[in-house]
């Protein structure tokens, strides 16, 4: 099991493919992602990672996160979460991951916190049909109706649907495909909407109910591994001038 | 600018299209790319463009309308899509409204739109 990620919601746009489909997208970002934490099995029973993204003020971080950064030797964070791991798939603390980390056509589960609608009623919350508009109804044209029956039960049955708070909730969409990655400025496009709004935080996770494509990276994909790999490309060209000078 | 209008901006530009002015009353020529089986041809769509939209960002469109066979058809085409071949601009027309949904109502001499004679490309445009 690999790691996922977390990126703020920027906004949604559309990209024209040049076959001539256009594709509805939700752009996110990925913010100074790093590696805060690990979770191992030997000391907390479980291994998992801990991310850290986006960037807090020092002095708004309390005295207890400054300390757990500092432990990291990261910059203070603004969104933390964790995410399961197996044991082979833990990245080091520090650790950078870039947009790459998912490929596209990939299909992902996006979990963001909805929009808040406040108190809602029962139509707009549990898609009631409310009452008629004419024959007889007054004031109560958009009311839940009867909630039961009568003396027997006498009570109205835990789980109603009823009016209530809706939204601001913790909401995971399945099976959402990645359109494209831009790992310069740390972008992923995804199909569809996404919940939550603009500037929204997000967890991105690759889908549990679908076969993972074949070449995605494992851990992770890391900046460090990226940077790594391009001056590994530069170096043989220099190397024989570095021989010949000795 | 913000990171959406940014990869916007830059969606148009790599998009390269060549868009020429054009507006409401205007009858124009719309080559749109029709893929049958594996070959793919350009069919023309010809009539008057009663309504643009959303400016000349990524998500504007068009709407064309012609009579044909004594019907009226209305196409709506995104301005910036990658099926569509060309736009050429026929004729210009002389009208008062932005959005010409009053022809929907009329027929034959009434619909008529007059010529704009004195038409000038707005400066920067390409005619």
């Amino acid at each position: 099991m690999r790691s996922g990620v977390i990126a703020k919601k920027v906004g949604m746009t559309r990209l024209f493919m040049d076959d001539g489909r256009q594709v509805p997208v939700t752009v996110l970002q990925l913010d100074n992602l790093q590696v805060v934490a690990q979770r191992t099995a030997e000391k907390d029973g479980y291994s998992a990672v801990q991310l850290g993204a986006g960037s807090a003020k020092a002095k708004r971080t309390s005295q207890a996160m400054r300390g757990h950064f500092a432990a990291a030797k990261v910059a203070p964070k603004r969104k933390i979460a964790e995410f399961r791991v197996s044991a082979d798939n833990l990245i080091g603390v520090g650790e950078e991951i870039s947009a790459e980390h998912f490929l596209e056509g990939q299909k992902v589960d996006v979990s963001g916190t909805s929009i808040g609608k406040g108190f809602a009623g029962a139509m707009k919350r549990h898609n009631f049909g409310g009452l008629r508009a004419s024959h007889g109804v007054s004031i109560s044209h958009r009311s839940h109706g009867s909630t039961g029956q009568c003396q027997d039960p006498g009570r109205v049955f835990k789980g109603k649907k009823m009016a209530g708070h809706m939204g601001a909730a913790k909401v995971t969409t399945q099976n959402l495909e990645v359109v494209k990655t831009d790992a310069d400025r740390g972008l992923i496009m995804i199909k569809g909407a996404v919940p939550g709004s603009k500037g929204g935080w997000v967890t991105i996770k690759d889908a549990v109910k679908k076969k993972l494509p074949d070449g995605v990276p494992f851990p992770a994909a890391l900046k460090s591994a990226a940077a790594a790999a391009a001056p590994a490309e530069e170096t043989p060209a220099e190397a024989p001038e570095g021989g010949a000078e000795e | 600018m913000d990171l959406i209008a940014e990869l916007e901006a830059e969606q148009i530009a790599t998009l390269g299209k060549d868009i020429p002015d054009f507006k409401a009353g205007d009858t124009i020529r719309v080559g749109y790319k029709i893929i049958e089986g594996t070959r793919s041809r350009v069919q023309n769509y010809e009539g008057v463009c009663i309504a643009r939209k959303g400016g000349d960002g990524i998500a504007a469109s068009f709407t064309v309308r012609k009579i044909s066979f004594g019907e009226g058809v209305e196409r709506v085409f995104p301005l910036h899509s990658t099926n569509i071949d060309s736009i050429t601009v026929v004729r210009r027309g002389k009208v008062r409204r932005a959005k010409l949904y009053y022809l929907r109502s009329r027929r034959g001499k009434s619909a008529r739109i007059a010529e704009k004679t004195n038409y000038r490309p707005m400066r920067g445009a390409d005619a």
